[in-house]
């Protein structure tokens, strides 16, 4: 797998959330993505940085561009060092909130891309990563 | 005030949204279209998405409660101009926006709009939800 581009960016504000949107959408246009997978890797990339904002305390956007023979996708990881997700098979149920938000920030950014990983544990902060293929 | 310009026609309100909008500012949106429906008299609100690229869980619940707030002020909120890559995304989100009534663009919106306010079946229509 070769990595034809790699980028951090800070997610501290409801600002970064919109630099992230238009990032990751820079990024998925360099790709190849069709709209469609853009659209659904930049809603899930808000999704999750705004839960980075919200509950990580803020963190960081690491923007991977990837190409594995002819398969090229995008790679973002988000890192932060907030409290950590105790329960992470609970915060992954659709309806689950610990906030104020609809409950569909992880997984319905699950379902909008084609690898997705949390590591995560109380006190230990929380990495996501998502990938899209196109 | 939102950055957000919010235009009267006739009993409606319209707003189209052009920018990346920041959480706050959907929030700041969210209270001067209510605010500006009391103080209109306005019947009906369209919100044109046409110029977003993406509606997140925030932007959808942003515009489920517009549709909620308006309804109790009796108005009605029509969502206009969704893009089909966005409805795609949206409803693989799990987000339905039940309780918003879309058009495809801002003549069907108006429309109807239009309609929901003449016709007496909007009370009936009311009581189901």
């Amino acid at each position: 797998m070769i990595v034809e581009s790699d980028e951090t960016m800070p997610v501290r504000t409801s600002d970064d959330v919109v630099r992230v949107r238009q990032a990751v959408r820079a990024r998925s246009v360099a790709a190849g993505f069709s709209l469609v997978d853009q659209t659904k890797i930049i809603t899930a990339a808000s999704e999750i940085a705004r839960n980075t904002v919200d509950y990580g305390g803020g963190g960081t956007l690491r923007i991977e561009v990837l190409r594995n023979g002819q398969r090229r996708g995008v790679r973002l990881t988000f890192a932060d060092q907030g409290p950590g997700i105790a329960d992470v098979a609970q915060a992954m149920t659709d309806g689950f909130t610990s906030g104020h938000g609809l409950g569909l920030g992880l997984s319905g950014a699950k379902r909008l891309v084609n690898e997705f990983k949390i590591v995560s544990a109380p006190g230990q902060g929380t990495e996501i990563t998502l990938a899209r293929w196109k | 005030m939102s950055e957000i310009p919010i235009l009267k026609i006739g009993d409606c309100l319209l707003v189209s949204i052009q920018v990346d909008m920041h959480d706050r500012l959907a929030m700041a949106l969210q209270d001067d279209l209510t605010e500006r429906i009391v103080r209109d008299r306005a019947r009906g609100v369209m919100i044109d998405i046409s110029a977003l690229e993406i509606v997140d869980s925030f932007i959808g619940r942003m515009l489920n409660n517009i549709a909620a707030m308006s309804r109790v002020l009796d108005a009605v909120t029509v969502v206009v101009g969704m893009r089909p890559a966005v409805a795609i995304t949206l409803v693989e989100l799990g987000l339905t926006l039940s309780g918003v009534r879309t058009a495809l663009n801002v003549d069907k919106g108006l429309a109807m709009i239009r309609g929901l306010i003449d016709t007496p079946e909007r009370v009936d229509d009311r009581r189901e939800r």
